[in-house]
């Protein structure tokens, strides 16, 4: 009899420790709630922008600067950028969990993901609250007609 | 066929006497070829498991099991697989059959398509030993973290511990688990990371979770809010389609979510 033994293929087989976060079933209620949230604002933001009133032919600067000055569409515009950017975060993270095999790519992925998120977020939160149409001090020639009008 | 079928005449796999309507007016069993192409894997030899095809005589009474003992009987001994009680009760031979996960005792040859190849590999996500056998030490391992068994506190009873048939129709579907894997090998979130405790774990907690006598639920719904518990499930329905005891695994799944959330709120 020989005595070489055979190594055993592929043992060592280890589960992670439980975490006993509850950050994935928030992060599944959210998605839930979102998605309900985000269909009532999207088709909202649909109906008022492309059918109410003239319809599609009203879009133009003008009338974005007429809904931002209103703090309603303000706060709509926020939640709606708010939960679909979380929403679509949320879903590539699942993505990337379910499909990048490799930690290093995981991660990787991840922080590309989060990144441009949080740009995204910042920037359009940004522009929500500190639009304005006419800034002052500008040249005359670059403003809409309807700022010298007041 | 290996064997010499000029002198011997060749035994039927099993003598029933089925009706004409069945059997066909002489009342013998109908046979016909079939090619099956085998994934075999030699741990000594191989990097990684390949296709073998073997052809065989078979009966219209017999199994995907029958025609893997002919192969392994007649024609080639090296092949190997599990199975024990080979009517479907053990869970011992799940496999992946024509790219489907299924008991290979359960599987009759005249409701796959005989006309073409038929492929029987090992299941999928564990690791690979030899031929059609795998690893399922992972798979039963997540089985063991859910406690699957009846936990209670106080002093036992002298008598059984009632309950109403209502009490125990919550949680009759998932009493029928045989621990086959089929369904944890079929789950696509399983095949790409391992620690995910699988549809077959989540089955046997949600048989004491909802098992009225049982006093252990808050630990295994607290075990499966892990960041690999049920949230990991995608609900594609592969587990409750793999199912050879056609146990609806998926809701079974989405009442341990339930669950999860009412005791979080």
């Amino acid at each position: 009899m020989s005595t070489t033994s055979i190594p055993a293929p592929r043992t060592g087989y280890s589960r992670h420790k439980s975490t006993r976060s509850k950050f994935e079933m928030f992060a599944w209620l959210f998605m839930r709630i979102s998605g309900v949230v985000l269909v009532i604002l999207i088709f909202g933001h649909l109906f008022v922008n492309l059918w109410a009133g003239e319809g599609v032919q009203a879009i133009d600067f003008g009338f974005v600067a007429g809904k931002w000055a209103s703090p309603f569409w303000q706060i709509w515009d926020l939640l709606m950028l708010w939960l679909a950017m979380l929403h679509g975060t949320n879903g590539l993270r699942t993505i990337i969990m379910d499909y990048a095999e490799k930690p290093g790519t995981r991660m990787a992925l991840q922080m590309i993901l989060y990144i441009a998120s949080v740009i995204v977020i910042v920037l359009g939160t940004l522009v929500i609250f500190t639009f304005d149409p006419c800034p002052a001090g500008a040249d005359p020639a670059l403003l809409a007609s309807f700022c010298s009008a007041a | 066929m290996s064997t010499d079928t000029s002198t011997e005449t060749p035994e039927p796999a099993s003598k029933i006497d089925l009706p004409d309507h069945v059997a066909g007016d002489s009342g013998s069993i109908p046979s016909f070829d079939c090619t099956f192409q085998i994934a075999r894997f030699d741990p000594e030899q191989d990097e990684e498991a390949h296709w073998e095809e073997y052809k065989v005589t078979m009966y219209g009474t017999d199994r995907v099991l029958d025609a893997l003992h002919k192969i392994k009987w007649e024609e080639d001994g090296s092949l190997s697989f599990r199975r024990s009680c080979a009517h479907g009760v053990c869970g011992s031979d799940a496999m992946r059959i024509n790219g489907r996960n299924r008991l290979a005792c359960k599987t009759l040859l005249k409701d796959l398509d005989t006309s073409k190849t038929i492929t029987v590999e090992a299941i999928k996500g564990l690791p690979l030993e030899k031929d059609l056998i795998v690893d399922m030490e992972p798979f039963f391992q997540s089985y063991r973290e859910v406690m699957p068994f009846l936990i209670t506190s106080g002093h036992e009873p002298t008598r059984e511990r009632l309950q109403s048939a209502e009490q125990r129709e919550a949680f009759d579907d998932t009493t029928k688990c045989i621990l086959c894997a089929a369904c944890t090998s079929s789950c696509p979130v399983f095949w790409t990371d391992g620690q995910y405790f699988g549809p077959a774990a989540i089955v046997n907690a949600h048989r004491f979770i909802f098992d009225s006598r049982d006093e252990g639920g808050d630990m295994r719904l607290e075990i499966l809010n892990d960041k690999e518990g049920v949230w990991r499930c995608r609900t594609t329905f592969n587990c409750t389609e793999a199912c050879p005891r056609g146990i609806e695994i998926t809701k079974a799944i989405a009442e341990v979510k339930q669950a999860v959330l009412q005791r979080a709120f």
